[in-house]
């Protein structure tokens, strides 16, 4: 084990998928010898060569629509897209072509080794042009996985099981938590299984669940509601797309109660589909409405940030009210 | 209808032709040698001891913002800073040759050009303090200026995304048969994006009378110039999409104002575009986010500072007698604190009040937008410690 913070440990998870396999390669805006603008890639072009760790042209959707070729070759792509908020040239890419490659051809060709990764999420003073979590835009889409770890720990072994995955995989990294979050990781390769929730704790009164740097949030929550004698079960989603409904489920059928927390704006957020897929299975079990904390329907604010925040307060708040309902 | 011929103005060979980059020469005009003298060759446009002082004047102004604010940054004043050392010729020179009814689309290193339109220190500051008198309702991060009084759209951080807008800008100035063009700035980096090679062809193809302005500056963040495109810089796309297209010595303020001048002529003559590649060098750091020793060297940064724009245009002024060194101290002296007192003066000033939150979302806020914003307020109003910036304002 060692001490790492999310970007060492993604770092690590990076060197560890290109000494595995040379047909691992790893390119986007300024990834090469500078190592990235966050420096998740330091160091992997001086090690393993320009050929698989380089800069690409500031083009997202040359970028992905590269990427996607080069996995459908038979190569293992993973594509820095280096603030989320700039996804979007490359939709077309990923929603038209990534995410359709093997449907289209009737499995006859698939680029299902991509790994996009993109750092994303606010609380870091960077207005509406670094702040966002467009997930549930990804969350539409049959054919891409989606992952986002909370800490070094999830992240190494989730993203090496994203770049192993025979799916294309959008792997977001909360960009809030690459120096903050630090934990011990193990230095072997290990995996952690996409599609599965983890339940961070145990309660009986209500299931809090949340994904990303908005876990700790809910943590912090959960410990001023148990401060008021409410047990708090907190599930961390791991994956978006597909999403662990099970889990989520066999929580709420405990506790009765769930409240969603996310960072994204309230409406069509991922919250939404987890509400509706959750009241269609658990109906009989649920004791009050599911409550969603989720940013405002406004683009990300600057100066506003701290009051648009999905925080622990907020979510403090809703617990109280959906116990209380 | 008439019959057309697509194959009309192409000529035959019978031997397999490759045509091979560096074919075509794209000469860079220079007007100042690095010294401050003009070459003798060289056509000088029309620069009166005014208009000089002014372009000269406001190259000194942004150069002391930008000290100043990256300082500021350091001392965590505010959280992010963008500084245009080095090109300050491109932006300054570029907008005096324009008229104030010109539309501005940026990038985000045309301080000089807002500044040259009449943008204020307090403006500057009320943009980098995000406060509630800035013109964008401190809604984005510092540098993301726009003025719609001086004809300076807001900046958007997406890249690339400004130029197909500028090319529809400009359409709409034609089409209203306004006497004015559309520049739109970005960098060689930048231009990697789709949006450039959309917007420059949609400029061509529908004659939109807008002047295309590359800061060619070496670098995209860590990324040099040579790792982003292989052939003739920006210069050579240009010819390829059909776009009348000049090369400029960026560092150099005649060279630009002479380019930009006859760009603007052109554009509205012939109603159509016309791409300008200034050539220059990014001696700042890209932000304050990035550090430039982990991807260049000292000396390269040195050889740059050898060609100072500032030092250059101000070595040809003096030439020409039109420089007093004491009033120019006394100027920079008295800009320094006239800075200062703004940023003073703007940290001081709180942010919009909450209400501010949801609106120009929308023209008008809709229901749910009402709904979460009373949501927002009582629950600011439960723990106002919580929101220091927000509670307690009515």
């Amino acid at each position: 084990m060692a001490t790492m913070n999310m970007l060492q440990a993604v770092n690590n998870a990076l060197i560890t998928a290109m000494s595995d396999d040379e047909k691992v390669m790893v390119f986007g805006e300024d990834v090469g010898h500078f190592g990235g603008v966050f420096r998740a890639t330091s160091n992997l072009q001086q090690k393993f060569g320009k050929g698989r760790c380089f800069n690409t042209p500031l083009t997202e959707q040359g970028i992905i629509g590269f990427a996607t070729g080069l996995a459908s070759q038979g190569s293992v792509p993973i594509a820095e897209i280096q603030f989320a908020d700039y996804i979007f040239p490359a939709f077309d890419q990923i929603v038209n072509e990534t995410a359709k490659f093997r449907y289209r051809s009737g499995g006859q060709f698939s680029c299902g080794t991509l790994t996009i990764r993109t750092p994303y999420g606010g609380g870091i003073a960077g207005g509406h042009y670094h702040s966002q979590s467009p997930e549930a835009f990804f969350a539409h889409i049959p054919g891409m996985k989606v992952v986002i770890p909370r800490n070094p720990y999830q992240a190494k072994g989730l993203l090496l099981a994203s770049i192993r995955d025979d799916n294309p995989v959008l792997f977001m990294e909360p960009k809030r938590l690459y120096r903050a979050s630090v934990g011990e990781v193990p230095e072997d390769d290990y995996q952690l299984p996409l599609g599965k929730a983890d339940v961070v704790k145990t309660g009986s009164d209500i299931s809090l669940l949340a994904w990303g740097a908005q876990v700790e949030i809910i943590e912090k929550a959960a410990a001023m509601a148990e401060a008021e004698g409410i047990s708090c079960e907190i599930i961390d989603l791991q994956s978006i797309l597909p999403w662990d409904v099970e889990t989520v489920c066999s929580s709420v059928e405990k506790t009765g109660r769930l409240l969603i927390n996310h960072e994204a704006p309230l409406t069509a957020g991922f919250a939404s589909e987890i509400t509706a897929s959750v009241q269609e299975k658990c109906f009989l079990h649920l004791e009050s409405p599911i409550c969603r904390v989720c940013g405002l329907d406004t683009p990300y604010p600057l100066a506003h940030e701290k009051e648009y925040m999905p925080d622990h307060l907020k979510t403090f708040e809703a617990i109280k009210r959906t116990v209380n309902f | 209808m008439k019959d057309r011929n697509h194959l009309a103005n192409i000529g035959l060979t019978h031997h397999v032709k490759v045509i091979e980059n560096g074919l075509i020469d794209i000469p860079m005009l220079q007007v100042l040698q690095p010294d401050g003298t003009a070459h003798k060759q060289a056509e000088l446009p029309d620069v009166n001891e005014q208009l000089a002082s002014k372009i000269l004047h406001t190259m000194q102004y942004v150069r002391l913002l930008d000290e100043r604010m990256v300082a500021a940054q350091r001392q965590g004043r505010i959280s992010f800073y963008l500084a245009c050392t080095g090109e300050e010729a491109s932006t300054v020179a570029s907008a005096a040759a324009l008229e104030p009814q010109d539309m501005i689309m940026s990038q985000y290193r045309e301080q000089g050009a807002l500044a040259y339109r009449g943008f204020s220190s307090k403006e500057f500051m009320d943009q980098m303090f995000s406060n509630q008198n800035e013109l964008n309702k401190g809604r984005q991060m510092p540098i993301h200026y726009g003025s719609k009084a001086l004809n300076f759209m807001t900046i958007s951080s997406p890249l690339g995304t400004q130029i197909p807008q500028a090319s529809g800008y400009a359409y709409g100035q034609k089409m209203a048969g306004l006497d004015a063009v559309t520049i739109c700035y970005f960098g060689e980096g930048a231009a990697s994006e789709g949006d450039f090679h959309a917007g420059l062809n949609m400029a061509a193809v529908l004659n939109c009378p807008a002047i295309f302005f590359c800061r060619n500056n070496g670098y995209a963040i860590s990324t040099p110039s040579e790792e982003q495109f292989a052939g003739d810089g920006i210069a050579s796309r240009g010819i390829g999409y059909g776009v009348r297209t000049i090369r400029v010595d960026g560092n150099d303020v005649l060279a630009v104002y002479a380019a930009t001048q006859q760009a603007r002529e052109i554009a509205l003559k012939h109603q159509c575009p016309v791409l300008i590649e200034a050539m220059t060098y990014r001696l700042a750091a890209h932000s304050t986010s990035d550090d430039p020793t982990g991807y260049r060297s000292k000396d390269e940064e040195e050889r740059w500072r050898l060609k100072d724009p500032v030092v250059r245009f101000k070595a040809w002024m003096q030439s020409k007698g039109w420089v007093d060194e004491k009033l120019n101290l006394t100027f920079i002296e008295e800009t320094r604190q006239e800075v200062l007192k703004a940023l003073k003066l703007a940290e001081q000033v709180p942010i919009c009040p909450i209400e501010q939150i949801i609106e120009d979302v929308y023209d008008t806020p809709p229901w749910h937008l009402k709904a979460q914003l009373a949501e927002l307020k009582t629950h600011i109003d439960m723990y106002p410690d919580a929101y220091p910036k927000t509670s307690g304002r009515g």
